[in-house]
């Protein structure tokens, strides 16, 4: 079942073509891999179906319905949830508050204003879920500006993954961390997110995380798609060889 | 997992709740030991802290500096001038049953306009709605008195159990009122313990922290601003209310912009990032000030001085300072 489409999206930056008529199609359930050089506009395509972006002109549908002008909000709320690029996270905060604050937000819990938020039962066992899931659990009372960038770049992903939402859209989500944590961090991931049936969108530069983890890989170039198939199919595809690597990919 | 987080920390909140019920027991003593100036003094010092209770509100949990909560003080006070004046009315409980929704009422009316904006937008538009406020009460001087003020007699208390006439009413209104202020200010403290521990004042954090993060968790940031300083304003109101009759007179100076900057310099002379740094900088700089003023006619001079040393030497105020040796003398107690 189709869960996300865009049809002939565009976005420009003065004469750059940041989204050059895409289509765009997430089938439910899958972990694909958006690919690219730098300046392909993968961002751009997340940043526009995710609200953070407005579109010169194309629609996105998402379950069939045409959320285009729809709010940041209302996306959230549809069950479009992403992490960033440049980690985002509430700094001053616990590790624990930030997960928990996410799942406040979902429930609509945010307006209480007369209770404790460390008393609210449901939502302190649900925080602690998350952060077992994602290897935070003994983090909990750290302030999030004081973890490690491989921590930080997982505590990101929960957050994000804490909203429960229907598709999840992950940039870059071992940007900047070391090839041991990559793995780690990316065998995380996956398995928290295969295990609670949320389809997940990555953006990823390294090659040897999109083989590994994607079910599918998309690769766009200079606005466009170029090529989109299983790992198999973009291993053997000469273009992207070419652009990506240039050089044809070894067995 | 650690066990602060396993369980709701409950031993933490009730060693909490055991320091401030003995605070509040000395507090309730201070009139035994100290004289009556003294227990003035201090009842300004605790309308101050509700007053900067308020702001940091604002400031340390929302991200926003106001330059404007003079407006809020100045329409609580003005409430109660007015409705002396032209209601005849001489109950304290009728002056907050009354002014707190007036000053709630145009807080939500100032903050609509003014979370529109951040940073130094927002700040410059609250100084220039207050300055609005501050010229009107100036020149519309045939209903506000204009510079000479409104006066404020001393009100009854508790329903008019307590009334305030005849000889010695000064000493009785002083000690009578210190402990309705001070009722008053831990109904305060507790509010906005519980306002900031709350789901949606850890929403007002993480906007402080992230505003791009906290919009993508689905929390709308306008509406929470405005929640924010709705109440902000309305606590700081509440102040206004119970400075006008202690004061007896109210004059434009407290809508004017420099008692603005008088509550921003309490904040941080506090420490603007903790809970109990606006507190205990409301009080300090009510000493700080009202000691200036007898020393020195140069007192706005002195007050710069400390102003310039504090931003120098304690960035975060006298809470965040002590904290700070706290941390430091525990890490030294540790064996390497």
């Amino acid at each position: 079942m189709t869960l996300l489409r865009t049809i002939d999206l565009r976005k420009q930056f003065g004469e750059t073509r940041a989204c050059d008529g895409v289509n765009f199609t997430v089938q439910q359930g899958e972990f694909l891999s958006l690919v690219g050089s730098n300046g392909a506009g993968k961002t751009s395509l997340v940043n526009l179906i995710s609200a953070h972006l407005t579109p010169d002109s194309g629609q996105i549908l998402f379950e069939d319905k045409d959320i285009t002008n729809t709010t940041v909000y209302e996306r959230i709320r549809a069950g479009i949830a992403r992490s960033f690029q440049i980690v985002n996270l509430f700094d001053g905060l616990s590790v624990y508050d930030n997960v928990a604050l996410s799942i406040f937000s979902r429930d609509r819990k945010t307006v209480r204003i007369a209770s404790l938020a460390d008393h609210d039962a449901d939502v302190h066992r649900e925080t602690l879920e998350v952060l077992g899931q994602f290897g935070l659990r003994d983090k909990g009372t750290f302030v999030a500006g004081g973890l490690a960038q491989g921590e930080r770049k997982l505590l990101d992903v929960a957050v994000a993954y804490a909203l429960r939402p229907k598709l999840l859209f992950l940039d870059e989500p071992t940007s900047g961390v070391s090839t041991r944590d990559k793995t780690q961090i990316m065998d995380t991931v996956s398995s928290v997110v295969r295990a609670g049936h949320v389809t997940a969108v990555v953006i990823e530069h390294d090659m040897d995380v999109v083989f590994r983890y994607s079910d599918r890989i998309v690769m766009m170039h200079e606005g466009r798609f170029l090529a989109d198939g299983s790992p198999q199919e973009i291993r053997a595809n000469k273009d992207v060889a070419s652009i990506l690597l240039g050089a044809p990919l070894a067995d | 997992m650690s066990s602060e987080i396993s369980a709701p920390s409950y031993r933490s909140k009730i060693l909490l709740g055991a320091a401030a019920v003995l605070i509040l027991i000395a507090l309730a003593l201070l009139p035994f030991f100290v004289g009556l100036y003294q227990v003035q003094l201090f009842t300004y010092g605790l309308i101050a802290a509700i007053a900067t209770l308020g702001f940091n509100l604002l400031l340390g949990y929302t991200g926003l500096l106001s330059f404007g909560h003079s407006a809020f003080f100045g329409i609580g006070a003005y409430t109660v001038a007015f409705l002396v004046r032209d209601a005849g009315i001489h109950a304290m409980e009728l002056y907050i049953l009354i002014g707190v929704p007036v000053t709630a009422l145009l807080s939500a009316l100032l903050g609509y306009i003014c979370v529109r904006h951040t940073r130094i937008f927002f700040g410059i538009l609250t100084l220039a709605l207050s300055q609005v406020l501050w010229s009107l009460a100036l020149k519309l001087f045939w209903t506000t008195g204009g510079s000479d003020g409104l006066r404020v007699p001393r009100p009854a208390l508790l329903g008019g159990m307590l009334t305030f006439t005849g000889s010695g009413a000064f000493s009785r209104f002083i000690n009578a009122y210190y402990y309705y202020v001070l009722a008053i200010f831990a109904v305060c403290v507790l509010l906005m313990w519980v306002i900031v521990h709350s789901p949606f004042g850890k929403a007002l954090q993480a906007i402080r922290d992230n505003e791009t993060r906290a919009a993508f968790l689905g929390i709308r940031i306008r509406h929470f601003r405005w929640m924010a300083f709705l109440i902000s304003g309305t606590f700081t109101g509440l102040a206004g209310i119970l400075w006008a009759p202690l004061n007896g007179l109210t004059t434009p100076e407290v809508l004017y912009w420099p008692f603005s900057g008088e509550i921003v310099f309490a904040a941080l002379l506090g420490g603007f990032r903790n809970f109990t740094g606006p507190i205990i900088g409301g009080i300090v700089f009510t000493y700080l000030k009202s000691y200036a003023v007898a020393t020195t006619e140069y007192w706005q001079f002195l007050l710069g001085v400390v102003l310039v040393l504090l931003v120098m030497v304690l960035p975060t105020g006298i809470v965040g300072g002590f904290a700070a040796l706290v941390r430091r003398f525990r890490r030294k107690e540790k064996p390497a």
